[in-house]
């Protein structure tokens, strides 16, 4: 319940927009180099109109921008977008790499109930 | 090192990772599901927690604070989606106000953890998944600075060790 009322409080445009798998590949390729629409349709079995539909939604949620050159749009992965989501996963795995740690320091320190498995407990 | 792998998806904004442990899935479950064992693991060095409330049970909730060295008391609350011991458990986890209630407009994040026998000891499979770039940008301005530092701090004593 408390996940419904943040549901719709927090805009959860990019996990729609990167849930689907030709998102996502659209996302891939525009960070590594900038791309017209016309040049990204061509890669994908579906009309140019639906690939600028997918890039419509992954511009709404802010992963990529879209600019113009003479007749074409081109597309690139914003860098922000991917540096954010560089350093929020690297904190949270400092986070879990010390959990981890500390919870295998405490199996090693408690008293073992059964003693069927021979705990090597300064293992590291 | 306990931790196997570790893989970090910057499209769908998750962390997982894959740890083993020299002991039984029993005992390391308990660790989950001891709030007193928690107690002992959940914060970083310096902000030991205290679960208030703990009900692994799906639906359940945890509802703990933790105690920093200025005596400040950050707090936060779980709700169980899933609970299958020894071996599964899924959760939401979010910041709490002073009384203990879910702040909303505040990052929540989602927490799967699987427990496997391997090899005579247990793995354990953790994914962390941010719900939104929102939350993971509010994340980052909170823990920027301090949580950083101790971070350094702990791996250095680890490294040391």
């Amino acid at each position: 319940m408390v996940v419904d009322e943040l549901g719709e409080t927090v805009v959860d445009e990019v996990f729609h927009a990167l849930a689907d798998a030709t998102r996502r590949d659209i996302f891939r390729r525009s960070a590594e180099s900038e791309l017209s629409v016309s040049r990204l349709s061509e890669a994908y079995p579906m009309s140019f109109a639906a690939v600028q539909k997918h890039v419509a939604v992954l511009e709404r949620a802010g992963l990529v921008t879209k600019t113009r050159r003479g007749r074409e749009r081109l597309v690139r992965a914003d860098p922000r977008a991917v540096e954010l989501a560089r350093r929020a996963l690297d904190e949270l795995e400092t986070a879990w790499r010390g959990r981890v740690e500390r919870m295998s320091e405490l199996l090693a320190e408690l008293p073992n109930p059964q003693e069927k498995h021979t705990t090597k407990g300064e293992e590291r | 090192m306990t931790v196997t792998s570790l893989d970090k998806d910057f499209d769908s904004l998750t962390l997982t990772l894959i740890a083993e442990f020299d002991a039984p899935v029993e005992r390391v479950w308990e660790l989950w599901a001891d709030p007193r064992k928690l107690e002992r693991w959940w914060g970083p060095p310096g902000f030991p927690a205290t679960m208030e409330e703990h009900d692994l049970s799906p639906g359940g909730r945890v509802r703990y604070h933790m105690t920093g060295p200025e005596g400040e008391t950050p707090r936060g609350w779980w709700e169980v989606t899933t609970a299958d011991p020894p071996n599964y458990l899924e959760f939401t986890d979010g910041f709490a106000d002073d009384d203990g209630n879910p702040v909303t407009d505040m990052p929540v994040m989602t927490v799967r953890v699987r427990l496997s026998e391997h090899e005579g000891g247990t793995r354990m499979e953790l994914s962390g998944a941010f719900q939104s770039r929102e939350d993971m940008e509010k994340i980052l301005e909170m823990g920027a600075a301090e949580g950083l530092q101790q971070a350094v701090g702990q791996m250095d004593a680890l490294l040391a060790a």
